[in-house]
């Protein structure tokens, strides 16, 4: 098992590397100006001498991609040509915020998704099974930027039910100020005893929450109920049966904890997959996390911020993949051998 | 042999009707892209602005209502799937002239050239394939030929690892070292066995990918990094009409319908194939 997590994690950092050298190379090589960006477009020549030097862009490739690693492992990842703030402050900032929406939204999927799954499991072939199915389908191919937009006409311009966009109401958050201890508004609001603002927090974070669980959630109905029915197959269920025990003790507690072993790697992955998703999400619902902040970086070209989120989403996603592969080789034997 | 093969395949496909929806929404795309210029019903309206029309409710003579500029939203649609349609053919192409031949290469000569091949493509895709093609069009500049070729750039490595195990395993197969033996050049063995021999998962490989890259292209063209105005591309129009929507429904619904519409239909096929192309597949319960 060491070896097997040592060979893993070498290869990862390997990865890595390579991942923040694309990165760089793409910010660098493909002709974009970010002196022009920098200085303005007024400048003279010598200010744009001068703020080449600065930004260290007269230096070769490979000492000005040492440097900007050698930053970044000290957690300096360059500035923002358009905040002119330092861009993991920035990224701090938001990221709580996306992270919040993304956890909220996979606990939609979960809480919904092994439920149908062991549903359609246990009367496979019947309606729930069906349903399940075209909701699946149709959960993959729907754009879920205008899955969003549809949620916002529906539910909030038809309906009246929740608010358009936001994180909170703009007037709650001046009279209810929610204190920042974590930067995830419910769980602030909630342990400051806010339940004003909690409320609110609440309502606003529904609407892009269902919008980002409507994937997740048919991927993991079908691979609760592909493992219900590997693990249903099996000898012991039979056994259990013939010992009298009830279908629903059976499905929930002899075949649903075996499992899910599967399905909780592939959230894992979800999780990365979320990640991305909201770039898409929080541009239609003005949530301001980190999608937010990015999608303005890639209108303004703002390449240290594209950069760095860059790097930092595909290390995340690295880092998600290298804990399924243990967890899938510490639960099966065969593949740490192999 | 060839007759009864295909038979068989109709029979199959017959007997799968999500596969069969699937494969006539495609064809029924195919003959609107085709013939766009009879389907739609303003065919020289579609960037023509008609002011005094403009944010016309669905009518019988607008039945996808009129957009912002007043241009028909029914005759833009059809004319987007022409764009969603090339999109897909063109990014796809792309992505196999790299793909493929690196794949072959990689498996069919092994040991360092294969080492260094396999881990750039485990690199591009260690990238979400969407943050990939937004950051290279961003860098590019946004219009719609660099989105293509944005995503081809991050989809080649699945090509190139498929022709890759297909090659090794066919490398070692007895009828390709008995060509060998009989002096059958690389190029013929490449050619005649592995290529023809990966042709089955490549193209189930492209169905299942061809509602994947449309997808991508729309999501980047809403965010404005993909087609530009006043192209009438799916996922532009719904960009656009984020403006209007809460007023005017049906600007945004409608494009978005029909890129739920195509990518089902595509995933649809892709996985018809899938279970139809490969039989170890179809035995294992779904």
């Amino acid at each position: 098992m060491a070896v097997y997590i040592i060979r893993r994690v070498t290869l990862a950092l390997v990865v890595m590397i390579g991942v923040s050298i694309i990165a760089f190379l793409l910010a660098r090589v493909i002709p974009s100006d970010p002196v022009g960006r920098w200085v303005g477009l007024r400048a003279k020549a010598e200010q744009r001498e001068k703020a080449r030097i600065e930004l260290g862009l007269d230096k070769p490739l490979y000492v000005q991609y040492f440097r900007y690693m050698k930053g970044f492992v000290r957690g300096d990842w360059g500035t923002s040509l358009y905040t002119h703030q330092p861009v993991l402050r920035d990224l701090a900032t938001h990221l709580p915020a996306s992270l919040e929406l993304i956890f909220f939204g996979m606990a939609i999927a979960l809480l919904l998704g092994i439920p149908l799954g062991t549903l359609s499991a246990a009367k496979s072939g019947g309606i729930v099974d069906h349903s399940s199915r075209v909701f699946s389908l149709a959960g993959i191919a729907l754009p879920t930027f205008w899955l969003a937009m549809i949620f916002q006409l529906v539910l909030f311009k038809q309906l009246h039910l929740f608010p358009l966009a936001g994180r909170i109401k703009a007037i709650t958050g001046i009279l209810h100020p929610i204190k920042h201890i974590t930067g995830f508004n419910l769980f602030d609001s909630l342990i400051t005893g806010n339940f004003t603002a909690f409320g609110s927090a609440f309502m606003h974070i529904i609407l892009p929450g269902i919008t980002l669980a409507a994937h997740p959630l048919g991927l993991i109905a079908r691979m609760t109920r592909a493992t219900m029915l590997e693990v249903l197959g099996e000898d012991y269920i039979r056994t259990a049966r013939s010992c009298g025990i009830g279908e629903v003790r059976i499905l929930l507690i002899y075949a649903l904890r075996n499992a899910l072993a599967p399905v909780l790697t592939i959230c894992a992955l979800l999780f990365a997959f979320s990640l991305v998703e909201t770039f898409l999400i929080e541009s239609v619902f003005t949530w301001p996390g980190l999608g937010f902040y990015t999608s303005n970086a890639i209108l303004t070209v703002d390449y240290p911020v594209i950069m760095g989120v860059t790097i930092l989403i595909s290390f995340t996603y690295i880092f998600l993949n290298l804990i399924v592969d243990i967890t899938q080789a510490f639960l099966d034997p065969r593949i740490r051998i192999s | 042999m060839v007759l009864h093969e295909i038979r068989h395949t109709l029979r199959l496909i017959r007997r799968n009707p999500l596969t069969l929806t699937g494969l006539s929404i495609v064809s029924l795309l195919v003959v609107v892209a085709l013939f766009a210029p009879w389907v739609a019903p303003y065919p020289n309206d579609i960037n023509t602005s008609h002011m005094a029309n403009k944010l016309q409710p669905p009518s019988l003579a607008h039945p996808c209502g009129t957009d912002e500029l007043g241009r028909d939203v029914s005759s833009r649609l059809v004319f987007g799937c022409r764009i969603s349609l090339q999109i897909g053919f063109l990014t796809i192409g792309l992505s196999l002239l790299i793909g493929v031949p690196l794949g072959v290469i990689a498996g069919y000569s092994g040991g360092k050239v294969d080492e260094i091949i396999m881990r750039v493509s485990d690199m591009v895709l260690s990238f979400p394939s969407l943050l990939l093609a937004m950051a290279i069009t961003a860098m590019l500049g946004p219009n719609l030929q660099n989105a293509m070729i944005a995503i081809a750039i991050s989809w080649w490595p699945w090509y190139t690892r498929l022709l890759r195990s297909e090659a090794i395993s066919v490398k070692e197969r007895e009828y390709v070292a008995a060509a060998k033996a009989i002096g059958a050049s690389w190029r013929r063995i490449v050619f005649k066995h592995v290529l023809r021999n990966s042709l089955t998962s490549l193209i189930i490989q492209i169905s299942v990918d061809f509602g994947a890259v449309i997808m991508t292209s729309a999501a980047l063209s809403f965010l404005g990094l993909g087609a530009q105005p006043p192209t009438p591309e799916w996922g532009l129009m719904i960009n656009i009409g984020r403006d209007f929507f809460l007023s005017y429904w049906w600007i945004v619904t409608f494009p978005g319908v029909a890129i739920f519409v195509t990518v089902l239909g595509f995933n649809l096929v892709g996985d018809g194939a899938r279970e139809i192309l490969d039989p170890r597949l179809s035995r294992r319960g779904r």
